[in-house]
């Protein structure tokens, strides 16, 4: 089985301290997991509600556990988890604030990454009058999973808003950690925070 | 010989006599007892490539191929274990092995007690998963396996899979638990308990000791198993397949009018004939009395804390006999033990028998799971 690395993967695997215990929220073919069981040693959990992923992420030898996020994380306790990871879920999902709430609940920090709806080039195209497609948000309108798409100013609001302590932000362009005007030129934002 | 593809072929059961005394659960012992057993598949040199596969109520170490000259008689889990199936006997050395107490060749109510040269009877003691679990151990010292690959089954087979893990946590590297459940909910404990009465209520059943007498329970024994049977299929397989169909229309009679009863009555009929009504008393209270978490004060958690096996845990959506929640509830436990897990929760129309039959997402996560059992 050959393992997907998504752009996100090597900033995250950066900020998850060796042997740390994870959840990774909404895991695929559990790629995130294999990658930091490899390079830092972490143990833990995907959940993952899609037959496929949960096909894909036993294949990989990663422990997968088939459920819906939207029900909660009620499995789990509180606090039982290093790093809680949502991983490019975050705009597919119907209630944010009640998962964000379970993930700090159960982990002592949240690692959300999401799509910037942000960056000037979903812009431009919503000017010219259409929504958005492009690398990060591949979909045409009526066959988007995504739901709740934001910017990196409204996610740093967000967080504000609920006094969440944010210890990292990384925002993303190709790859590349783009630092000047990050909600203009970024397509891809990683945050690492705490509950207040 | 020839045999039809991905089937283990033509097998032959196997007995193995045991002269060391086995101490039950209920405080009697066995002074000595026997077990049946087939076997697929070569062990490895190394002796890591075992899997024991365990049976629910009504099944048998018969767990695939057929007999000689018997092209009817496919193993119960045939469709699991074979040459490239999901349990690849290519692979994998498979053991399926009569519980005791059971009526398939292995000590139970039907032998001889050696006290009183007569058929056990009512005198046959009551037997538990963890006894169960204790005979297997001794059959896998015999085979010369210090440590199973995996030990999985599904209904009461699961819950074997998980006393072993938490019984012998060094002789296991895997556990499947399919369809199973970390005790009986009191609706089920109440059709077992319904299905008992219909056999200790049968005229012919004698107080167990019906043998002597030349006769079978056998209007207990096919109300048992009705009961048992319409737990086994969901209300909308069961409405799919029977819906209200009559087969000759409404006479105003009791005879079997509906398609459902004169199915029930057929599977009733052919289940009295081969089973024995002791062991259905016997394997129900087995069923009935498994709960680990009895000796923790209600915690699974701590209960299943002894266990070092990588676990799969399988539910079905449409089983309300053991459901996806009973499920959760063993992967809950082993989460908050920290154990490697996973979890699939498969969509599938046919309710508890589903862990028998072939639905292709099933299949594929035990094949994906068994794949990398055998890596450290």
């Amino acid at each position: 089985m050959t393992l997907s690395m998504r752009p996100d993967f090597s900033t995250i695997a950066g900020w998850i301290a060796p042997d740390a215990r994870i959840l990774d929220l909404g895991c695929g073919d559990g790629s995130l997991l294999a990658h930091l069981r490899e390079s830092r040693g972490a143990t833990g959990y995907g959940i993952e509600i899609d037959d496929a992923g949960v096909l894909a992420s036993i294949g990989n030898r990663v422990n997968v556990i088939q459920s819906d996020l939207e029900t909660g994380l009620a499995g789990f306790d509180d606090q039982s988890f290093d790093s809680v990871i949502l991983s490019q879920t975050l705009q597919a999902m119907h209630r944010i604030e009640s998962i964000v709430a379970e993930m700090l609940r159960v982990g002592r920090e949240a690692i959300v990454s999401f799509p910037n709806f942000g960056h000037w080039s979903h812009r431009a195209q919503v000017l010219l009058g259409r929504m958005p497609v492009s690398q990060s948000l591949p979909y045409q309108w009526y066959d988007t999973p995504n739901v709740h798409l934001c910017t990196v100013a409204d996610f740093d609001a967000f967080c504000a808003e609920r006094r969440f302590r944010v210890n990292e932000r990384v925002v993303l362009h190709d790859a590349r950690r783009v630092q000047f005007m990050p909600n203009l030129l970024g397509s891809l934002a990683i945050y690492r925070f705490r509950g207040a | 010989m020839s045999r039809a593809p991905g089937s283990v072929g033509i097998v032959e059961a196997q007995r193995a006599v045991f002269d060391e005394p086995l101490a039950l659960s209920s405080g009697a012992t066995l002074s000595q007892f026997e077990l049946t057993y087939e076997t697929y598949g070569r062990l490895n040199a190394e002796r890591s490539n075992a899997i024991l596969v365990c049976h629910a109520l009504n099944a048998s170490h018969h767990v695939a191929g057929v007999y000689a000259r018997q092209p009817d008689s496919e193993g119960w889990w045939d469709n699991m274990i074979g040459p490239g199936k999901p349990v690849d006997t290519e692979r994998f050395f498979v053991i399926g092995v009569n519980n005791i107490g059971s009526c398939f060749g292995s000590t139970g109510p039907m032998s001889i007690n050696p006290a009183t040269g007569q058929p056990w009877g009512s005198d046959f003691p009551i037997v538990t998963v963890e006894d169960w679990v204790d005979g297997q151990a001794r059959l896998a010292d015999r085979l010369g396996i210090e440590r199973f690959a995996a030990v999985m089954g599904g209904s009461l087979g699961g819950m074997q899979a998980l006393a072993w893990a938490t019984r012998y946590p060094h002789r296991i590297a895997n556990a499947l638990a399919i369809a199973a459940a970390p005790n009986l909910s009191a609706q089920n404990i109440a059709f077992n308990e319904v299905a008992r009465a219909a056999i200790l209520t049968d005229p012919d059943f004698h107080e167990g000791h019906f043998y002597a007498h030349g006769v079978k329970p056998v209007r207990g024994l096919r109300v048992a198993r009705m009961i048992g049977h319409i737990t086994y299929i969901s209300d909308e397989q069961m409405g799919e397949k029977f819906g209200r169909q009559l087969r000759e229309g409404i006479k105003y009679s009791f005879d079997p009018e509906f398609e459902i009863e004169s199915y029930l009555r057929y599977q009733g009929e052919k289940f009295s004939e081969y089973f024995d009504a002791n062991t259905y008393l016997r394997i129900t209270k087995a069923l009935d009395y498994f709960d680990p978490a009895r000796a923790t004060g209600g915690d699974l958690a701590k209960a299943l804390a002894p266990a070092k096996a990588r676990f799969l845990v399988i539910s079905f959506t449409t089983d309300w006999r053991f459901s996806p929640a009973r499920a959760r509830e063993i992967v809950k436990a082993l989460v908050d033990n920290r154990r490697d897990v996973s979890y699939a929760e498969i969509v599938a129309p046919f309710g508890h028998d589903a862990f028998l039959l072939d639905t292709p997402q099933y299949h594929a996560v035990v094949r994906a799971y068994l794949a990398r059992a055998l890596q450290p």
